[in-house]
């Protein structure tokens, strides 16, 4: 009898089904999906290995990931990483020896408005303290199941702008979707082209542009694409749209399928926010009830469109949305070279548009209230309002809903940021900000934000931020270009260099180098942004820097510490 | 051609079919570009290593994965710093992986030596990173030498067993992403596809035991032959002072971590030598035998890295009193063949060398330590680590060639080039 054989964009879903009875996978696991995809073993590893949240270890009866994002570190990490470690008797990146809990760290969560925090067996815990870990640890031996214990991260929606609020107003479902009935396909890429909406992912794309593309494109088959892999540390917002109204996110999927001629959607939701999952399938599955998904949803031409959630498995370059699709496919998630755009050949190597939950949501909102009501906010080339996650040394972190436009300053002090010093904004691949720019405006004419904002006050070390960033990219690196896979490792080696005193003026400049070096040639968007914080970090922060390099021009070299080589000799001869 | 269209490389206009890879129309165009990981006949291409960057509308890109399009500006080599670039992308592999050539099956036959070649590679701008890698001898017949792995994915797309299964795969993300091996895959395959495997991976990563390359050393690709001597490598060379009338340059020599080849390679100026002697004087060096410095320096030549406080006393001391530092070979310029010991902790290392080795008797085996015996460093450093070098001669050892060169440039203040042929890592 032939072996029952699955279709490869199966593999992730595959993994996961065997991974949650056990927490890892041995090499019979690896086997028999190998036997199910009809591919050899090594390949099936080759995809495990790539996401983090895959054992191929036992992980422990509970897995525990802490999150070590920079707000996280800044906020407690160290000691709530001790406590789990004393309460658990897991070091960090192990089980116990009982393998009841395993412990492990992990990059930006999408909770920097509530570090430190964590994910127990993918439900979230948040605001961590050495006692609430005492707490929570006890209840788990108890025989708690981490469901019952995990925390509701709070949405903590900070500001809205009154009368001009366009994403975050109250939302009725089903208004957007009602539209379609007054509008012809063409018609809705009009709106979202008239409204001016951009990628708000990150990217700025604009997105009518890249729904007109899709629908040019002929094929039998099209989809649409929901990036909810929202993993530049420090942003959060995508996860307080999904918490709070995915259906307007849904909506504003239904609207793109019906433009570009799809009838095939899903959602790629991070595992991070896997603890959402059950929410959004909830809310996919009332809309069928409505009719607002399946085969006869009302519109003016006969439409007919579905959605699926995808889950992630851990890998920051994930977002980029070739590596999605790769992703979607059951493989690894490494970024395509750029011969197509996603609109040519994207998922199946049809048709397929991605874009980000806040662009979604948006297009939902100009549907629903007119392009000329978001021509009408922001500047000119960035119309309408932007999400913005707000973390770090202010008292009011959360979400802030901002029109395009706003001065740099207001925003800090809308988040009563008492003493910032530097502000990393759109995340370690965005730009570093001096309080000098504290009159920029946050928009494309002058700085944009795809999300992140991070503000960071004079009692922070700058180097212990970079270095936070730069440990990162090393690991979320997807590997396969030499610039961004060796360049990030070689650029993290210099910054520890610099932490430990041993810089001279030379490394400053050699930093810049050899960033431009991994920017220009890298193949996707995480190299080309990669050393972006650092390098900006240097040309605005000189008087920090001139304090931490050798500026005398020796010829012997600074960076070489005789009592350091010879520590482990006398070690050793002790 | 169906869809002919004009796209400018170098300032010059050229017709090529519309959607060519460019890589290929520019090569068709007669204009050399090197790249590591591109093959006609995969497609798409791996588009991984990068070294076939060009400039096309004042952007960088990979040339092996864009398209040609009409009225394209492409730059090959009239922008300087792009060589520079396709550089930075070999130095990068040699700075990630452990290459050490002189000791590897496939030297002389390796694209990536014969890259580093052709871009005058004399030294990697970044320090070496050192990163403990597997040997893998678990499969049946090949053994996967991780640390020369240049993740170039030739043999991720290429090697199939019979049933159409990839033998290896990418694993693992970020620094740690390596190509991994499918033992039971590997086993199907016939010696035949093993071999194949091992002549298409562009390094001396996948190796099949029992069988070596065809071509004795000194005898391969990129030692004689296939490139053509009249290529060359422009050097630029620091400038020395001038002299005054009837002085002689002053040159001192030194061998720390290294084996003395470097100096015995510098006999190898055979008659060269002689007149030599007439022009210069040397001053602290083992060919003089003078111990210590007597006066100021020009040049100083420096072969072997630094395993221990006093090479790197030595070696201050050199900078101190030469106006130009050459680290003369491959152990100077990073550590070579010593610093295999680098990726192992400087405990283990001791101990299995004094303490578990076979003639260690267990009662008396002590780690050898005494005020008056140099302390071992944690790692052997390259001398650019620990002070300044002005110029790098590569080779293992170096060519007598390459060192004349240098010779003559320093007395004569004569510009010149290095053939390839006189570029060696091995």
């Amino acid at each position: 009898m032939q072996p029952i054989q699955l279709a490869r964009p199966q593999l992730l879903n595959a993994i996961w089904a065997m991974h949650d009875v056990k927490g890892f996978l041995d090499n019979n696991d690896i086997a028999q999906l190998a036997i199910l995809f009809n591919t050899s073993a090594v390949e099936i590893d080759g995809v495990v290995s790539f996401y983090h949240f895959f054992h191929r270890q036992p992980s422990g009866k509970h897995t525990i990931y802490l999150n070590n994002s920079i707000v996280s570190e800044l906020n407690g990490f160290e000691e709530v990483r001790q406590a789990f470690e004393k309460e658990t008797g897991a070091a960090l990146g192990k089980t116990d020896p009982t393998g009841t809990f395993g412990f492990y760290e992990t990059s930006c969560i999408g909770l920097s408005d509530q570090e430190p925090a964590a994910l127990i067996d993918f439900f979230p815990v948040t605001e961590l303290t050495p006692q609430k870990v005492k707490t929570i640890v006890a209840k788990l031996r108890s025989g708690a199941p981490a469901a019952t214990l995990c925390d509701e991260p709070k949405n903590n929606i900070r500001y809205t702008p009154g009368e001009r609020t366009f994403i975050l107003k109250e939302y009725t479902p089903g208004t957007a979707l009602a539209r379609l009935k007054d509008f012809e396909p063409m018609e809705v890429i009009q709106q979202v082209k008239d409204a001016g909406l951009m990628g708000m992912g990150g990217a700025f794309f604009p997105t009518g542009i890249k729904w007109e593309g899709c629908r040019r494109n002929v094929s039998n088959r099209k989809f649409v694409v929901c990036n909810a892999d929202e993993g530049e540390p420090g942003t959060f917002k995508d996860r307080v749209l999904l918490n709070t109204m995915p259906g307007l996110v849904i909506e504003g999927m239904a609207l793109g399928a019906y433009a570009v001629g799809a009838s095939e959607g899903i959602i790629y939701l991070r595992a991070e926010y896997r603890w959402l999952k059950e929410k959004i399938e909830q809310t996919l599955e009332d809309f069928r009830e409505k009719s607002w998904l399946g085969d006869h949803i009302p519109a003016k031409l006969p439409f007919s469109f579905d959605i699926r959630v995808q889950l992630g498995a851990g890998a920051y370059v994930c977002g980029e949305e070739t590596a999605l699709l790769n992703s979607l496919e059951g493989k690894r998630g490494e970024p395509r070279t750029r011969r197509y755009f996603p609109v040519e050949r994207g998922y199946l190597n049809k048709p397929t548009l991605v874009n980000n939950v806040e662009t979604f949501a948006t297009a939902a909102r100009i549907l629903e209230a007119g392009a000329e009501k978001m021509r009408k906010l922001g500047t000119k080339d960035t119309p309408g309002n932007k999400l913005i996650s707000i973390s770090g040394d202010c008292a009011k972190p959360g979400i802030y809903e901002i029109e395009w436009g706003m001065r740099l300053g207001d925003l800090l002090a809308l988040c009563e940021a008492n003493d910032p010093n530097y502000v990393q904004v759109s995340g370690p691949s965005g730009v570093a900000v001096s309080m000098k720019e504290r009159n920029r405006r946050i928009c494309k004419e002058d700085l944009l934000c795809g999300g992140s904002f991070m503000v960071f006050d004079k009692s922070r070390d700058l180097l212990k931020i970079l270095l936070n960033f730069s440990n990162f990219f090393k690991h979320e690196s997807c590997g396969i270009c030499t610039p961004c896979r060796a360049g990030n490792f070689i650029l993290n080696r210099k910054l520890e260099k610099l932490q430990m005193g041993l810089g001279s003026l030379r490394d400053l400049v050699e930093i810049e180098d050899w960033g431009a070096t991994i920017k220009q040639n890298s193949r996707c968007g995480l190299g080309q942004m990669s050393p972006n914080s650092v390098v900006d970090a240097i040309h605005k922060f000189p008087e920090y820097f001139d304090q931490r390099v050798d500026k005398s021009g020796s010829r012997l070299n600074r960076g070489f510490d005789m009592d350091a080589a010879v520590r482990e000799y006398e070690e050793a001869v002790k | 051609m169906q869809n002919p269209i004009t796209i400018t490389i170098d300032g010059k206009e050229v017709q090529v079919e519309d959607g060519t890879l460019l890589i290929s129309a520019i090569r068709e165009a007669v204009v050399d570009l090197p790249s590591l990981c591109y093959y006609k006949h995969i497609d798409p291409p791996l588009g991984t290593c990068r070294v076939c960057t060009v400039e096309v509308n004042g952007r960088h890109v990979a040339s092996c994965t864009t398209l040609a399009r009409n009225g394209m500006n492409v730059v090959v080599h009239d922008d300087p710093t792009l060589h520079d670039t396709r550089k930075a992308m070999v130095e990068m592999l040699f700075a990630e992986g452990n290459h050490f050539c002189p000791a590897c099956e496939k030297s002389g036959d390796c694209d990536l030596q014969g890259m580093g070649y052709q871009l005058g590679v004399n030294v990697s701008r970044f320090p070496h990173l050192f990163v403990d890698r597997l040997i893998d001898y678990n499969p049946k017949r090949m053994v996967i030498e991780h640390n020369r792995c240049i993740r170039c994915r030739r043999c991720v797309d290429e090697v199939m067993s019979s049933d159409g299964k990839r033998v290896f795969s990418f694993a693992n993300r970020g620094n740690d992403t390596e190509v991994a091996i499918d033992y039971e895959q590997e086993a199907t395959l016939t010696e035949t596809q093993a071999i194949h495997a091992m002549h298409i991976c562009p390094t001396g990563a996948i190796l099949v035991r029992g069988k070596s390359l065809a071509r004795p050393f000194g005898d391969r690709k990129y030692d004689i032959g296939e490139l053509a001597d009249s290529q060359t490598v422009p050097i630029v060379f620091p400038e020395v002072r001038a002299l005054k009338n009837g002085e002689k340059k002053v040159i001192a020599t030194v061998s720390l971590a290294g084996c003395f080849g470097c100096h015995m390679s510098m006999l190898d100026l055979d008659l060269g030598i002689l007149d030599l002697v007439e022009l210069v004087e040397f001053n602290k060096s083992p060919l003089t035998d003078i111990k210590h410095f007597t006066k100021k320096v020009d040049v100083g030549i420096i072969e072997g890295g630094c395993c221990n406080s006093e090479n790197v006393a030595v070696l201050r001391e050199f900078r101190r009193k030469c106006d130009i530092l050459v680290s003369i070979g491959e152990c100077a310029i990073w550590g070579g063949l010593p610093a295999m010991r680098n990726t192992v902790p400087l405990k283990e290392c001791l101990e299995e060398a004094y303490l578990h080795s076979f003639t260690s008797e267990n009662e008396a085996a002590i780690i050898p330590n005494h005020e008056d015996i140099p302390k071992i460093l944690d790692k052997v450093y390259a001398c650019n680590e620990v002070v300044d070098i002005d110029y790098f001669i590569p080779g293992c050892p170096p060519s007598a060639n390459h060192i004349w060169k240098v010779v003559k440039n320093i007395l004569f203040d004569k510009e010149y080039s290095v053939l390839l042929s006189e570029f060696k890592y091995d």
